[in-house]
């Protein structure tokens, strides 16, 4: 099975076999950065004891925890040319577009935390290029790639990041906190845990739709994506209980790139392995490679499936590292660039997915070059569009408080206060 | 073409090593009046101030421990904790997990047990997900259990707004703090403030919510040898005037008394005099100095960056009306952040502040310098 070793029953059928094959130490390792984890406390000593069981220990305890809620086998795995090529579009547009937000951050543009996303494109292309434009995607403050992949366009995203008044958020959200109602993004939240309860409140309301407003056609599914870290905290599983109590049409993606800002998952967490949270509470539970987008876009497609069929929730835990610091302002000192990093690194799934187009003969160099030309454009162009866009103007800044602003920041004139240019003349309170 | 956009990802990371510390840098705010002050006396960061108060209780009493997100290894995320792990060990610098209800409820039940705990939250924004904890356990059981369990837990970490975070990250939780029975809420502005603050809630028998300020982490005070003596504690409930005036009282804490010092420099070349107070504590608030400032300048303008409504200033205007009604010569002007949550689009974000000018503004109109307040009040 390789680095996919898809924990559920189900034995996820070979893909191609022409993608590179997986080096014997990693395929061989649960989490990457399990060797280099120091045991400099009495704490963190204790836990790696407890978790140095060999990796056949650890296989037959997977098989005895597995629950009997099955994942159906993916019917078809292939990827036709037109989805590969969209797929790698959509990876490369990742990268590209966060690799402009640092220049971008350096040169003063964009303020505050900016966390960026790379090295992880395989999960979010890999899971949201299956969704529909109803289905909704709840993100965290590294959300800028989950909104792209979900069809925000990424001038909207950038001028957003700019403070900008055609941002996505008309300036007022900022880099962690992406919305589009059009497109379902439900968030950009900064907090951890606290985007999961409102994913699975929108899970809810698909099934709450079908059954109680007889909308038999909604099938709308909520991938609600988080890291490791945030796997510890009790949010979650209030919500992987209450999940599969009812059913509800949710994929629990954890992103799992080892760290916590610079808390290592293993001092973190007392078992390492967040896809068996699932068959404790009902739900399949799965590991994948998160550093191939064709293993995740495998049980992507079976746990979106599974859900739209009214199914039930699953949890996946994508095994991925990020190539920067937490964000723009972490120095990122305790990561061990010679193994942990170089490691990943050479597992880049921009580079691997490329390395499979090309051998498997669904794209060309030339087309896939024709792509990345394609994607610099359109970055560049989000760039000069976010920069010519105009900042909010000073009346912007009590609107969109209330749905129902009556009684808030409204004068007796029925206009807004700050409309008057002297509001805020000796006090900002308006 | 992966090679041109590698070598772009080269060429970013090798900025990003500027690292947090440049990033703060970057967000320095207004500089501290105090920098004028003679340079014979030592000068201390807040930062340092902070770290040198934890260190130094920990070495005075075992009981006392840190708990909490990134505060060992990583030095912790504002380097507030930095070297103590390596002085104390990680059974008293605790790394946690991301759950703050947790590791906040944790914290009382140690308290319980005569342990000293002081629980970092990464940012106060945080502690709304321990809220529960701070009021209910934390803030309630001495009194449930009719004086028989106290809890001797200090809750510190970073509030209010910061620069360029956006809505979530960004706001003042002294209003929230402050008006619940059983806790004690401390604002330090300076150094001095904060080493002796922060000694003090340690060594305090109540739960201690200690709110700094980011911005002010880098600042440099002037500290005399007193303030850096081991034995230095600030008695909790007491504001410092941090400049004497006689035409108009401004009450300012955290952050803002550094603007409201600012203003005041302002205000002296157009010939006013104005008194700033640094509240040091919300909580218990020093009704006394307060008071007695009013009454001296029959003037007072209040600052705060909190929203408006239920604020501190609200409280402090209660305190003056009820105390020292007869004094005012003026009606009373409460500054503070906009009643919207933070912007994140810098021009918006500046004005949802206070800046420097509306304190002066303000204090000129409660000295009829000029016309009164304008559209606002209408
Ligand atoms: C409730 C809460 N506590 C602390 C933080 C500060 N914080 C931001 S990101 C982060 C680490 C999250 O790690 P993980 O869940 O693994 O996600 P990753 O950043 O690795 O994608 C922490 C502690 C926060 N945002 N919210
Ligand atoms: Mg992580």
């Amino acid at each position: 099975m390789g680095l996919a070793r898809a924990i559920q029953p189900l034995p996820l059928p070979p893909l191609a076999d022409s993608r590179p094959k997986p080096t014997a130490t990693a395929s061989s390792l649960f989490l990457g950065s399990t060797r280099t984890l120091r045991p400099s406390n009495t704490f963190a000593r204790t836990h790696t004891r407890t978790r140095s069981i060999s990796s056949a220990q650890r296989r037959s305890a997977v098989a005895a925890n597995v629950s009997d809620v099955k994942l159906k086998p993916a019917t078809n795995l292939l990827l036709t040319k037109e989805e590969a090529l969209e797929v790698y579009e959509d990876m490369i547009l990742g990268r590209v577009f966060e690799d402009m937000c640092a220049q971008m951050y350096y040169r003063g543009k964009m303020f505050g935390f900016v966390h960026l996303y790379n090295g992880q494109e395989a999960v979010s292309s890999g899971f949201i290029k299956l969704l529909k434009k109803e289905d909704s995607v709840v993100s965290t403050y590294r959300d800028h790639v989950h909104a792209l992949s979900k069809g925000v366009p990424a001038r909207a995203v950038m001028s957003e990041l700019f403070g900008k008044t055609t941002g996505c958020c008309r300036g007022q959200g900022g880099s962690m906190h992406m919305f589009s109602s059009e497109y379902n993004v439900l968030g950009g939240f900064a907090f951890i845990g606290e985007g999961i309860p409102v994913a699975t409140g929108a899970a809810f309301t698909s099934k709450y739709k079908r059954e109680v407003l007889k909308e038999a056609d909604c099938d709308h599914v909520t991938l609600a994506f988080f890291g490791d870290g945030t796997a510890n905290n009790g949010q979650f599983f209030e919500c992987l209980n209450m999940a599969a109590l009812w059913k509800l049409p949710i994929i629990f993606v954890v992103e799992n790139n080892l760290w916590a800002i610079g808390m290592s998952h293993l001092r973190a967490t007392s078992d390492p392995e967040i896809w068996k949270k699932g068959p404790a509470f009902g739900m399949p539970g799965v590991h994948v490679d998160g550093m191939d987008v064709l293993k995740v876009r495998e049980v992507a497609q079976e746990a979106i499936g599974r859900a739209r069929r009214g199914e039930g929730p699953t949890l996946v835990e994508c095994e991925t590292y990020r190539f920067r610091g937490h964000s723009l302002a972490d120095p990122d000192e305790l990561r061990d660039p010679g193994d942990e990093k170089a490691r990943y690194a050479a597992r880049d799934p921009i580079t691997q997915f490329k390395k499979h187009l090309i051998e498997s003969k669904l794209a060309n160099e030339a087309e896939l070059k024709a792509i990345e030309k394609k994607i610099e454009e359109v970055v560049e162009e989000a760039v000069e569009f976010a920069d010519a866009s105009p900042a909010p103007s000073r009346s912007q800044l009590l609107e969109n408080v209330f749905a129902d602003p009556r009684g808030f920041g409204i004068g007796p004139d029925g206009r807004y206060r700050c409309e008057d240019p002297k509001f805020t003349e000796g006090t900002a309170q308006v | 073409m992966l090679g041109i956009l590698r070598q772009k990802v080269g060429g970013a990371t090798g900025l990003s090593s500027q690292g947090l510390g440049n990033h703060m840098l970057r967000l320095r705010p207004v500089t501290s009046a105090l920098r004028n002050y003679s340079s014979a006396t030592k000068e201390m960061t807040v930062r340092d101030a902070l770290n040198s108060a934890l260190d130094e209780e920990m070495a005075a009493d075992p009981n006392v421990f840190v708990m909490g997100e990134e505060v060992g290894e990583y030095q912790g995320a504002y380097k507030i904790t930095k070297g103590l792990l390596d002085k104390y060990g990680p059974e008293r610098v605790v790394d946690t997990p991301i759950t703050e209800a947790g590791f906040a409820g944790i914290g009382v039940g140690a308290a319980y047990h005569g342990l000293r705990p002081v629980i970092e939250f990464m940012t106060f924004n945080f502690s709304m997900q321990a809220i529960d904890h701070i009021i209910n356990s934390a803030a309630k059981s001495n009194y449930m259990s009719a004086g028989k369990i106290n809890v001797p837990i200090v809750f510190r970490g970073p509030n209010g707004p910061a620069a360029g975070v956006g809505a979530q990250h960004s706001q003042c939780y002294g209003g929230w703090y402050g008006s619940v029975p059983g806790l004690k809420v401390l604002v330090p502005y300076s150094s001095e403030d904060a080493r002796g603050l922060l000694k003090s809630a340690i060594r305090d028998p109540d739960p201690v919510v200690f709110l700094e300020n980011e911005l002010l982490y880098g600042e440099s005070f002037p500290v005399s040898a007193e303030v850096l003596d081991s034995s230095f504690c600030l008695p909790i409930g007491k504001a410092k005037i941090e400049r004497e005036g006689k035409d108009v009282t401004i009450t300012a804490f955290s952050k803002m008394v550094g603007y409201a010092l600012k203003a005041a420099e302002i205000l002296e070349k157009e010939g006013i005099n104005a008194e700033v107070i640094n509240l040091r504590s919300i909580r218990p608030l020093d009704r006394a100095t307060i008071n007695a400032s009013v009454r001296k300048t029959n003037r007072l303008v209040t600052v705060e960056e909190g929203f408006p409504q239920h604020g501190i200033g609200a409280e402090i205007c209660a305190s003056v009306v009820e105390d020292s009604f007869g004094y005012l010569d003026a009606p009373v002007e409460r500054i503070a952040g906009a009643d919207v949550p933070t912007p994140y689009a810098a021009n918006l974000e500046r004005m949802a502040f206070p800046q420097i000018e509306d304190i002066v503004r303000a204090a000129k109109r409660v000295c009829y310098r000029s016309a009164p307040i304008s559209a606002t009040a209408s």
